[in-house]
């Protein structure tokens, strides 16, 4: 049976991605910090799907221990999906130096840190795949994303470097953009329904775009043709627009 | 986030602050900051039992923890739905011990209103099977209780309709299954006597339950279809069924898509209706083996079917009464028949034997009547509620939108009792709902 490793197994979406693959009999690693936390995750896993759960205990923030972690799967995965990422309040971030840092550090660095020593590995191998969970927020800097869209622009063009770098390799990278999902990142706020999907249509699209070897996918159709639009104000415009 | 919110008869609609959690700690967290909360699962109830200025939505709390596929134990966090526990036993050849009408509910609703189901007769309601569940209590502490540890709490929190704490895991047992087949058997009765009367002659099956035309006057007052079911065994079942015992049923759901207008059900549709379902059954006896599907959850097939009966909503009205008060439900059938309130999909059952503190079931004749809300349909019930009294019988809190506190009363003889067992638990009062406050069960 095919092994899906799931980087910061602990979210909504996570969780979804991890139940999707599994029901098309993956076996699944979730990984994240305490990750002890996470058994319930793994026995309903388990329980549910009859695939094997196992948990592995992985900081996005502690770069030097990611070579160990990636050495110690056994077996390794055969898909990779990092979906861990922060979003605080961009306010606090702006007025607080290690607030943006932790957010740059856990969303970009930390992330390029294991998908590179995945990425080697893939590349030894001949095989694998990579799905990375950056964000529409990536697409366009605005000020209400400030550093977190930075983050997610700067994970976007890494993802699309990488698939260029491993193409002769066969080793083909995802990058999903999900749009509003409701998650408890996003419980607060009030979303539009028509656009926002549910962590269940997220774990859905993952798994399909990573069968079928997708390039970019976003989760609800409407997203596509909404960055469109988006990506195209012009910039004399869009520097006086409060988005 | 706030939102508007209702349970599933869309009567009353409240605007809520809910909010979801994964981890406990979450959970102690929302209970040090909020009062005035009260757990929601899936929103089934019909009425007001889990609204409440500020709602703790258990849907995320879904995890299977356990099952031990020897003895049929099953562990679970209380935001599991029964449809997706019976996705992970039935293949291992176990069932849900009870089961209500509707799948659709978290393992927290079923505890919360200590649910029963068809087999009531013979095994009793769904606390019967708990072994042990954890309760979070008003000031953050975890309890696991049992009936033998912490009873008090545990029988408070049976039917207890969330005032004690936020259950967050319970271990029940299950029921030993050799199909997921049943065996069913449907019988026409003509009128009230003849339905009591087959009641009592088909006692011994596991499942039974009666449809009955309320709106019927003269000979055929009454007249019913009793549904009777065992789970069939290899034996029972066809050549191509034989193949795949254990199947789950196929997903086979329709959408209801709109509110319909509320004129659209009338005493004359509702006639129709009742004419068409009781002449289907064009034998008088149909025997046969079908899903346990469409024999326990009929209406889980029509997604959001609660939208036919329109934006201003239904209540339902449930009562029982002592086996001895037959003249009672005679009473409330005519007075209804007579009003020409009729409800689709009338239910008649009878109870067995129940002891418990605050749970719905006592031995005798439950009926369960859908009305759609209009004007005058409040003073009406309250009407009813008279006659279920003077007959010594009891409504069904989990229904509930509308009972006034002296008729909850006088109903549950160990109310006081239960009260005090919550005012232990939880002395300010932190867990509330719309119907506690209206019910008086949570003021001081």
């Amino acid at each position: 049976m095919p092994t899906v490793l799931i980087l910061g197994a602990a979210s909504d979406m996570a969780h979804a991605i991890a139940k999707s693959f599994a029901e098309h009999n993956y076996d699944v690693q979730l990984a994240a910090r305490n990750v002890t936390r996470l058994n319930t995750f793994r026995t309903d896993i388990e329980l549910r799907q009859n695939v094997h759960c196992t948990l592995h205990e992985f900081d996005a923030l502690q770069f030097g221990s990611h070579e160990y972690f990636f050495k110690e799967l056994h077996p390794k995965p055969d898909v990779c999906i990092c979906v861990f990422a922060v979003m605080d309040d961009e306010d606090a971030a702006f007025n607080n130096w290690s607030i943006t840092e932790r957010m740059i550090d856990t969303n970009f660095t930390g992330a390029v840190s294991i998908l590179n020593v995945a990425a080697k590995y893939y590349q030894s191998q001949k095989q694998g795949v990579i799905a990375g969970v950056s964000s529409v927020a990536g697409e366009r800097g605005r000020q209400s994303k400030l550093i977190y869209g930075s983050t997610k622009a700067a994970f976007t063009a890494y993802l699309d470097a990488l698939r260029n770098k491993l193409y002769k390799d066969n080793v083909h990278v995802v990058t999903v953009k999900p749009g509003f999902v409701y998650t408890k990142m996003t419980e607060e706020l009030t979303l539009p329904a028509a656009i926002t999907a549910k962590p269940e249509e997220v774990g859905k699209a993952v798994y399909k775009a990573v069968k079928n070897r997708k390039n970019t996918v976003y989760v609800r159709w409407t997203w596509k043709w909404i960055m469109l639009i988006i990506r195209n104000i012009p910039e004399f415009q869009f520097k006086k627009m409060k988005l | 986030m706030r939102k508007k919110i209702a349970n599933w008869g869309n009567y009353p609609v409240m605007e809520s602050d809910e909010k979801t959690f994964t981890f406990t700690e979450e959970l102690k967290e929302m209970l040090r900051k909020k009062n005035n909360v009260i757990a929601r699962g899936n929103g089934r109830c019909y009425g007001d039992a889990s609204l409440a200025e500020n709602t703790i939505s258990t849907i995320k709390y879904d995890k299977a923890i356990s099952f031990n596929t020897e003895k049929g134990i099953f562990e679970c966090q209380s935001g599991m739905m029964l449809s997706d526990i019976l996705t992970v036993i039935v293949p291992k050849g176990w069932f849900l011990p009870v089961t209500p009408g509707t799948k659709f509910i978290t393992v927290g609703g079923a505890v919360g209103s200590d649910v029963h189901g068809k087999n009531h007769h013979v095994d009793g309601s769904f606390s019967n099977y708990i072994i042990e569940m954890d309760i979070m209590l008003a000031t953050g502490e975890l309890v696991t209780c049992s009936p033998s540890s912490y009873s008090d709490l545990f029988q408070a929190t049976c039917g207890g309709m969330g005032l004690t704490g936020v259950i967050t895991k319970v271990t029940f047992r299950l029921k030993k299954i050799e199909t997921s087949f049943i065996k069913q058997k449907q019988v026409k009765a003509n009128n009230l006597e003849e339905i009591i009367h087959l009641f009592e002659e088909y006692k011994h099956y596991t499942y039974s339950v009666a449809w009955i035309d309320c709106q019927k006057k003269g000979p055929h007052f009454g007249r019913s279809i009793l549904i009777l079911g065992e789970h069939a065994t290899q034996a029972d079942l066809s050549e191509k069924q034989k193949k795949e015992p254990m199947q789950l049923p196929k997903k086979k759901q329709i959408n209801f898509p709109f509110n319909l207008p509320s004129w659209v059900l009338n005493s004359l549709t509702v006639k129709i209706f009742n004419f068409l379902y009781y002449v289907k059954n064009f034998k008088k006896e149909i025997n046969n083996v079908v899903s346990y599907e469409p024999f326990f959850y009929p209406l889980d097939a029509i997604l959001n079917w609660n939208r036919g009966y329109g934006k201003k909503g239904f209540i339902q009205y449930q009562f029982v009464l002592p086996l001895e008060a037959k003249q009672g439900l005679i009473e409330i059938l005519h007075k209804i028949s007579n009003e020409g309130l009729g409800s689709f999909l009338t239910v008649l059952k009878v109870f067995g034997k129940q002891d418990s503190l605050i749970s719905f079931p006592m031995e005798g004749y439950t009926l369960a009547l859908d009305f759609p809300v209009r004007k005058g349909l409040f003073e009406f019930c309250d009407e009813l509620d008279q006659i279920v009294l003077k007959y010594a019988g009891r409504l069904y809190m989990s229904k509930d939108a509308r009972m006034k506190p002296e008729v909850l009363a006088k109903g549950y003889a160990s109310l006081d009792q239960f009260k005090n067992i919550v005012k232990k638990y939880d002395p300010n009062h932190k867990f509330l709902s719309t119907q506690s406050e209206r019910l008086l069960l949570t003021n001081n």
